[in-house]
């Protein structure tokens, strides 16, 4: 593979340097590097930042191939800035056997636009009742480390007690869809002044409070690690705050849809905002900012999350639950945090990077901008303003809450191990 | 007026009265042997309806062919949703056959909103019931009865629900019927106090423009009409209150809390009633209960409604813009409404 230098990029949203990269590693990074050999890519005081990491993304296959596959999902992941996502097990077949995580681990390599890493299922078809064979996923080739039921609460505490306990032998970690089942029941939309008046089921914000208080305390009690998906409401921030207070060790993420959207879209009843957890309060979404900013919650992950066409263009209560989130996350975020003074670009860089690797243990990736390091990198254009297309997306779907809305920043290249998935915006 | 009527909040004070005048317009229609207008013939209505309901459609079927609309019938069982049609391509069979207004029953909140706003169709949309949401006819229907009986048949026209009182007990939780009369009761000016046991009130009630009690007997003295909503047995199961027999004594209307009430005060009840749960025999078959007259008024009030967003001639197009000022002089109105000239 031929050298690449990146000329005049914001390492981080630091001061312009170039960064050469040689095969599927960094070679230098300084002022001045010589070009000799190496294709240049003017940055021109773009942002530089290492490949995105998406600890929540719905591929869908196998199984939904109607709303996403494994390539599809991963242009669409290389085309947000990302290098590595994690792919959640609520496939058909589940993922909850060795077989199902290598197949989706092994087309995400022979596809190449980004490594997938494969989450397995906690418990034997997402039913919360007998655990998944954690420990052949975790020996497959996929090398499963995080296990979730998400798009269902693990809500029996004995088996959530086991799942936190047993994952200790190799190092796993359990990612809590924090979601009390009895007190959801027909639950539609956040439960408060808008429900009231739309005569939607409520979903009330202490289903979740109650079950990471519970969580967060059986993972004191038994000294593992939990970490909680999607967490929308204030008080589950203040929840894991205390937590974190008292030493326990947990993580939480955030995603961009709850940083910027709020229930009063619901008024439209357009379904494009139905979305579990549902869309919050402005209350909340504040809480969450300022959560994100001083780190007690964690990071951003996108809860990427396709469905096609017909399952949104329904009455409400027929639509399905989610919003596609890659291509359009570090908008959001730059929107929501970067551009209102909450976080630095290397802030962003430790949110969405360097901490959800490091929870999910991505060997390679969310790894400093430096030499000797794997060439994933991510190039944006902070200046650029422009509206949301989703006739532009890779992604299958196009379920998105953006559309029409002008959002900044645009990734412009990435790069995975050396080797360029987007250039100039355009996939490779 | 809007094209649509979807939600009673939707409603200014001018367009509710002018519901009202016109239905009393239409209500002398049905004294009449002939009981007939031409307004909307020619005119294709279709009743659309994804949930039972066999007075709401019968009501409806009623209002549109006194108007002499073309009426078509659709209930969802043994029709093609049964086997997952989706209600865009409903919809659009529909509006493909030259329909040009959908009375719409959905068990989904919002169902009525989406068919309005979505682009799936052009034809008019007249919500009558959606989920938990809105049943804004049934809303006109009983401030209607209640003008009529409080202010009066004639003194009523052109007049409002200004600073009366209005008790609305039971299941406000699951309940359309509650958010379309809070809605309309204070656009129209009335002072509205719901009454139910805290499991049936909805988180968030703080914003509606009422008062919110837990006790009965302390509301009755001062209420001009108490409306009892129904509560259905199965709530029980559900947590919402302990047994049938505590609900009705705590929340039941019986002759003893109606003695409590002042002389002139009415009840009501949106139908269908249990009798024994939130209302008692002696209340449901007394001189001061409404509920059959609602029913009628309910004709009334769904031609008026359909009168003045089909407009059937000249003079309801008119008609159908909000009036510049809140009174007319008789002589002005029958210019616009249906007159016996009119009658074939």
């Amino acid at each position: 593979m031929s050298k690449i230098l990146i000329r005049g990029a914001k390492v981080l949203g630091g001061e312009p340097q170039d960064v050469l990269i040689d095969g599927s590693l960094i070679e230098a990074v300084g002022t001045g590097l010589s070009d000799e050999g190496a294709e240049v890519v003017e940055a021109d005081g773009k942002v530089l930042l290492p490949g995105l990491v998406d600890l929540h993304t719905h591929l869908r296959e196998p199984g939904r191939e109607d709303s996403e596959t494994v390539l599809t999902g991963t242009r669409a992941a290389a085309s947000g800035g990302y290098t590595a996502v994690f792919a959640m097990a609520n496939t058909f077949p589940v993922a909850d056997t060795a077989g199902v995580v290598e197949q989706v681990y092994r087309l995400g390599q022979e596809h190449g636009y980004c490594d997938v890493q494969p989450i397995g299922a906690v418990t034997v078809g997402l039913e919360g009742k007998k655990l998944a064979e954690l420990g052949a996923m975790h020996e497959s080739a996929a090398s499963v480390t995080v296990f979730s039921d998400d798009g269902k609460c693990v809500d029996d505490a004995v088996i959530m007690r086991r799942a936190l306990e047993y994952v200790k032998a190799f190092g796993g970690v359990v990612a809590q869809h924090a979601q009390e089942p009895r007190l959801t029941e027909g639950a539609q939309m956040n439960e408060g002044i808008v429900s009231a008046e739309l005569g939607l089921g409520g979903w009330p914000a202490v289903a979740e409070e109650s079950i990471i208080a519970r969580d967060v305390l059986l993972a004191e009690h038994v000294g593992s690690r939990v970490h909680i998906c999607h967490l929308s409401t204030a008080g589950s921030v203040e929840i894991v705050r205390w937590a974190k207070s008292r030493g326990i060790d947990v993580t939480a993420e955030v995603t961009p849809h709850h940083l910027l959207l709020t229930d009063e879209l619901v008024r439209s009843y357009n379904p494009v905002y139905k979305v579990n957890p549902p869309l919050r309060t402005e209350r909340d979404v504040l809480a969450l900012r300022e959560a994100l900013a001083d780190g007690t919650i964690d990071i951003v992950a996108t809860d990427h999350a396709p469905h096609p066409h017909e399952d949104k263009d329904c009455e409400w209560a027929a639509a399905a639950m989610g919003m596609v989130g890659l291509e359009t996350a570090l908008s959001v975020v730059q929107e929501t945090m970067v551009d209102t003074g909450l976080l630095t670009w290397a802030g962003v860089a430790e949110r969405m990077s360097f901490k959800p690797a490091e929870i999910g243990r991505a060997t390679g990736h969310g790894r400093p901008v430096s030499a000797g390091e794997p060439a994933n990198l991510t190039l944006v254009d902070t200046e650029y303003r422009g509206s949301v297309d989703p006739e532009g997306f890779a992604s299958r779907s196009r379920n998105t809450p953006y559309e029409g809305r002008e959002l900044p920043g645009r990734v412009t290249h990435t790069w995975l191990r050396g080797k360029a998935t987007l250039v100039d915006g355009k996939l490779t | 007026m809007q094209r649509h009527l979807i939600s009673a909040a939707d409603l200014t004070r001018d367009d509710a009265v002018l519901i009202l005048d016109t239905a009393e317009e239409m209500a002398r229609v049905a004294d009449r042997p002939i009981k007939k207008l031409p307004t909307l013939r020619g005119r294709t209505i279709v009743n659309l309806f994804f949930e039972d309901s066999t007075r709401t459609r019968i009501s409806f079927e009623a209002a549109e062919k006194r108007l002499s609309a073309d009426v078509i019938n659709f209930t969802a069982k043994g029709s093609s949703v049964s086997k997952g049609e989706s209600l865009k391509d409903t919809a659009q069979t529909l509006e493909a056959m030259g329909v040009d207004a959908v009375v719409i029953r959905h068990g989904a909140s919002g169902a009525p909103y989406r068919l309005a706003n979505s682009g799936w169709i052009d034809a008019a949309v007249i919500n009558a019931g959606d989920g938990t949401h809105q049943h804004p006819t049934q809303a006109l229907l009983d401030a209607f009865t209640m003008r009529r009986r409080l202010v009066g048949r004639d003194a009523g026209l052109g007049q409002d629900l200004a600073g009366r009182q209005i008790t609305i007990v039971g299941d406000v939780l699951h309940s359309r019927v509650a958010r379309s009369n809070v809605d309309l009761l204070h656009t129209l000016g009335a002072e509205v106090t719901l009454v139910a046991p805290p499991t049936l009130v909805p988180v968030g009630v703080e914003t509606w423009p009422c008062e919110v009690s837990y006790d009965l007997d302390s509301t009755l003295a001062k209420t001009d009409a108490v409306m009892m909503l129904r509560v259905q047995r199965e709530r029980m199961n559900a947590a919402f209150f302990p047994t049938e027999r505590e609900y009705s004594r705590r929340y039941g209307l019986d002759g003893d809390r109606m003695a409590r009430m002042p002389e002139h005060a009415i009840v009501m009840h949106p139908g269908p009633m249990v009798r024994g749960m939130e209302i008692t025999a002696e209340v449901a078959d007394s001189e001061r209960c409404t509920v059959v007259e609602q029913v009628a008024n309910g004709v009334s009030i769904r031609m008026a409604v359909l009168y003045l967003l089909l407009g059937g001639n000249e003079p309801a197009l008119t008609h159908a813009r909000p009036p510049v000022s809140h009174h007319h002089p008789s002589n002005e109105r029958s210019a616009h409404t249906p007159s016996a000239a009119e009658e074939k």
